[in-house]
């Protein structure tokens, strides 16, 4: 394991990861502008990941898609916001259907990649994610139990005004 | 970290989150003792679709159904929603995996290419 700081904010549902390397920024930007290199850490394990299109400008889409252990493909796609070769990078990522088509039905996220050298030559990278979708979940949770509350508030009410 | 959270429940978590409908039942469900057929009259859709996202948020671990008599009652699950909030957990797990690896492809920069660093003496003759 190498050495990862990380912050979770459940509220906003956002996670920091941030790490150093020992490599200049051109290098760290390569990772990700480069779609061999990118297949090589994308995926998950045990998934794999292949690089259809890679168009890393602004507007620009990028399209992947994830293969399991047992041959069942899972597509994905980022919607390219900000690129600053080689300190920042802005995207979303989210689910494709079938057809690699974007699904914005499916949880998208917002990943900001900022790349910065430090003294000795090393490079920190720190990725912040958004995760809308947990928002939604929080919002649904903090919602539902006020309402709920207030409805079963309100009910007894009208019970004991009835009687 | 005691909880942890597959990444198949994740998916299907967010899905189940991702449409708003499924959300509304979730809210009206937390009173626990509304049949189906009671939830479906909220909606501008039939009682099979209504169903349908039911059997959506049960998958998910998200809502439970019973038999009561004649009735199909719903009840959100709210245990399974809690639970559901894991889900950054599971996005720390991912990212961590994502900079172990970047730190082994950059380790390999060091180590010389076997297909174009390698100098193949008997070729020059």
């Amino acid at each position: 394991m190498s050495a990862v700081d990380i912050s979770k904010d459940l509220e906003n549902a956002t996670l920091v990861v941030s790490s150093e390397f020992a490599a200049a920024p051109e290098r760290i930007w390569r990772l990700w502008a480069d779609p061999r290199q990118l297949e090589r850490w994308w995926g998950p394990e045990p998934y794999a990941a292949t690089v259809v299109d890679h168009d890393l400008r602004p507007g620009g889409h990028v399209s992947y898609y994830m293969t399991g252990p047992e041959g069942d493909q899972h597509k994905g796609f980022w919607r390219v916001l900000e690129v600053e070769p080689p300190a920042r990078l802005v995207f979303e990522d989210g689910f494709a259907d079938d057809a690699g088509e974007p699904n914005d039905d499916l949880p998208v996220s917002r990943a900001e990649v900022a790349i910065a050298s430090v003294d000795g030559g090393r490079t920190r990278m720190t990725i912040t994610s958004t995760y809308g979708t947990t928002a939604e979940l929080e919002q649904v949770l903090a919602m539902g139990m006020e309402e709920g509350i207030r409805a079963a508030v309100g009910q007894i009410d009208a019970l004991l005004a009835e009687d | 970290m005691g909880e942890t959270i597959t990444a198949e429940r994740a998916d299907a978590v967010f899905g189940a989150l991702a449409d708003a409908t499924r959300r509304d039942i979730l809210s009206r469900a937390m009173g626990g003792d509304l049949g189906i057929s009671e939830l479906a009259e909220h909606y501008p859709m039939s009682f099979a679709a209504v169903q349908k996202h039911v059997a959506v948020l049960e998958g998910a671990g998200l809502v439970r159904k019973r038999a009561d008599g004649r009735r199909r009652v719903v009840t959100t699950d709210m245990d399974g929603l809690r639970n559901a909030s894991v889900v950054l957990d599971h996005y720390e797990e991912l990212w961590r995996g994502r900079i172990d690896r970047m730190h082994e492809l950059l380790d390999e920069d060091g180590l010389p290419s076997p297909d174009t660093d390698t100098p193949d003496q008997e070729d020059r003759t």
